[in-house]
């Protein structure tokens, strides 16, 4: 993506402001024949200086726009970034619909073979329709489940991509079973005796974030963020209001840190300044370089202890006190 | 019913309504007495209402009732006993978390108004003579959301029942996850989902009985992992709530969406049963899983703060 094509954020714009006015100093300078190179050096530092703090301060409500920026890199072209010559699709529940907000199959990373199966988000508005903004039925949590068990009969490691606001509200989906359909993949992916690695890399919210999350190891893109229930849905009930979103944001701690600080993943893929949309590629080959790591950490423990490991993991989540007898 | 009785039970009630008014006693007094129908408007005495487990003796609306008035349900017979476990426990406040208020006054102010520490309690029990491990949750405190209080207990309760081959019962009531606990609240649904799948593996029963309300985060984890689903009547029962889904389909849903014989008609509950019949079936299911698979009942004895049944007729006191 050239650079000109990339949309910025609110927040950005008063530093994409100071560096256009330092490109036209340079113009300036060059069409003029004066010499401003001082002050143009001056003027780079100091924008420089500013990005930083810009980057490293982001406020939870700022981070949350980088992390569902509509050029963000989706599923679809992490896998082919990161498989670049095996994508095999696998589609179906088998039982009538192929959802097309979760999507599966196979891939290659470094010759080895692995079962990826992620929530799509389109590309625009007609892509995001046909991919229902990566909102999955239940029939996407069935056929995710099915091809985790086919992974499992044949010890094909697991890969699971998240970027989803959340289970689709709707009403087929309450007749056909999304809570069961939820609980049915959390329990049985718990007891998965392959390698599962996770991976965040925008939004993960809600139950339906963890109907393809319960894995043995979980990564987290810099900017993105796990939440129990979005910002604004959190601030109409707790608020009475969505527009104390930032401030939900902010308070339900929802961050790539926070998580690492809680021990709820095992590590953070640190993205190019600014987000991953603003150098896809750099962006792919640090997810590829994590997840082949994680792989590699699993694949000689055998399928009771990655069980075991996956259980514990999980077992340990809670902040409780007690008054002991 | 004659037309001829519809109009003496018209005057029955309107009699009682004015000898409410007549009487010299204060609301306060008046409502200590009397308890007043949501659906179909009648007076009830609260103690006909409390002999007849909470349900409308007119038409049958089942209120909801919390662990206090369950277990009284449930501890019928004299022989009947509850014992619960893990009952110090409360929450750690995670994320130091606060909206318009802290999150710590919430909870002082739903351990004051439900008597509880948390939304849920676990113990084991004796049911008509049926062993089992027992969880029941109460939507007076904090609208029964799942934490790590709830996720713990739970868990807990569930590793209880594999050490003890006890089958597992669970009432849930519940708004979804508490989302003054963030993640922690979220992860709450893989870990006992996960501890349910060790139940499973060990092929022991787990009934799960889906009360009003039950939605988000506990139904999409173990409100719908039961080898048995029921719900009770006048539930409603679901993942999303019914305006989010009404502002995302631009649509208004059918007046029964959500209701337990909404999910009966598709296929999500095993049945949809009256309060008056749950103990006995629950009784029945028990026994015959059990009968099955060859095994007596596991004997167990009351720890320390037993609850005793108190017999067929219940009595109203509090129980926990």
């Amino acid at each position: 993506m050239a650079k000109s094509d990339i949309q910025p954020l609110e927040f950005e714009k008063p530093l994409l402001a100071m560096e256009s006015k330092i490109e036209e100093l340079v113009t300036m300078s060059k069409t003029m024949n004066v010499d401003l190179d001082d002050e143009v050096k001056r003027l780079r530092a100091q924008a420089k200086g500013v990005k930083k703090k810009l980057y490293t301060n982001l406020s939870a409500a700022e981070r949350l726009q980088i992390a569902r920026h509509p050029q963000r890199p989706n599923f679809l072209e992490i896998v082919k970034m990161i498989s670049p010559d095996t994508w095999i699709e696998f589609h179906g529940d088998r039982a009538g619909y192929d959802d097309r907000a979760i999507i599966g199959g196979l891939i290659e990373l470094n010759g080895q073979p692995a079962m990826i199966v992620g929530t799509q988000k389109g590309r625009g508005m007609k892509e995001n329709l046909h991919h229902n903004f990566g909102m999955a039925n239940p029939e996407g949590y069935r056929k995710a489940l099915r091809l985790f068990q086919h992974a499992e009969k044949f010890k094909i490691p697991v890969i699971t991509v998240i970027d989803t606001p959340g289970a689709y509200p709707g009403m087929d989906g309450e007749q056909h079973g999304i809570g069961q359909a939820i609980a049915f993949n959390i329990r049985e992916m718990a007891r998965l005796r392959i390698p599962v690695v996770s991976l965040v890399i925008g939004e993960a919210s809600s139950g339906g974030a963890l109907g393809i999350g319960v894995a043995n190891h979980i990564y987290m893109m810099e900017y993105a963020l796990y939440t129990v229930i979005s910002p604004e849905g959190c601030a109409s009930i707790l608020w009475r209001s969505a527009d104390y979103a930032a401030q939900a944001a902010e308070a339900l701690k929802i961050g790539a840190k926070d998580l690492l600080g809680f021990g709820m993943i095992e590590g953070i893929v640190k993205e190019p300044e600014g987000g991953a949309h603003k150098d896809p590629e750099k962006a792919g080959k640090a997810i590829q370089k994590t997840l082949l790591q994680a792989l590699e950490t699993l694949k000689n423990l055998d399928g009771d202890t990655l069980m075991e490991q996956r259980y514990e993991k999980f077992r340990q989540i809670g902040a409780i006190q007690e008054t002991l007898a | 019913m004659s037309l001829r009785d519809w109009f003496a039970e018209k005057r029955n009630i309107k009699k009682l309504d004015a000898d409410a008014v007549n009487s010299k006693l204060t609301d306060k007094e008046l409502g200590e007495l009397w308890i007043h129908c949501f659906s179909c408007g009648v007076n009830i005495t609260k103690k006909e209402w409390r002999t007849n487990l909470r349900v409308c003796p007119k038409c049958n609306f089942h209120f909801r009732i919390g662990v206090s008035d369950r277990l009284e349900h449930l501890l019928a017979d004299d022989t009947d006993w509850f014992s619960e476990i893990d009952e110090t426990m409360t929450s750690a406040n995670p994320l130091d978390f606060e909206d318009t208020q802290k999150y710590t006054d919430r909870k002082k102010e739903a351990d004051k108004k439900s008597g509880l520490k948390d939304a849920i309690v676990t113990g084991v029990a004796s049911i008509g003579g049926e062993s089992l491990a027992l969880a029941i949750m109460d939507f007076s405190y904090m609208g029964g959301s799942m934490g790590s209080v709830v996720g713990e207990k739970i868990t807990r309760l569930t590793e209880r029942a594999l050490t003890d081959r006890l089958p597992l019962v669970l009432f849930s009531a519940s708004g979804g996850a508490r989302m003054q606990e963030g993640t922690f609240s979220l992860m709450q649904m893989v870990k006992t989902g996960s501890v349910l799948g060790k139940l499973h593996e060990a092929g022991l029963l787990y009934i799960s009985i889906l009360t009003e309300p039950t939605f988000g985060g506990v139904t999409a984890s173990y409100g719908m992992l039961g080898d048995i689903i029921i719900a009770e009547k006048g539930s409603r029962i679901g993942f999303a709530g019914r305006r989010v889904i009404e502002q995302t389909i631009r649509q208004k849903l059918p007046a029964d969406f959500q209701t337990a014989n909404y999910l009966l008609k598709y296929g999500q509950v095993d049945q949809v049963i009256e309060r008056s019949a749950l103990r006995s079936m629950l009784i029945d299911l028990i026994r015959l899983h059990r009968v099955a698979s060859g095994m007596e009942p596991t004997p167990l004895a009351p720890e320390k703060g037993k609850k005793q049944g108190n017999g067929s007729s219940p009595s109203g006191k509090a129980l926990v």
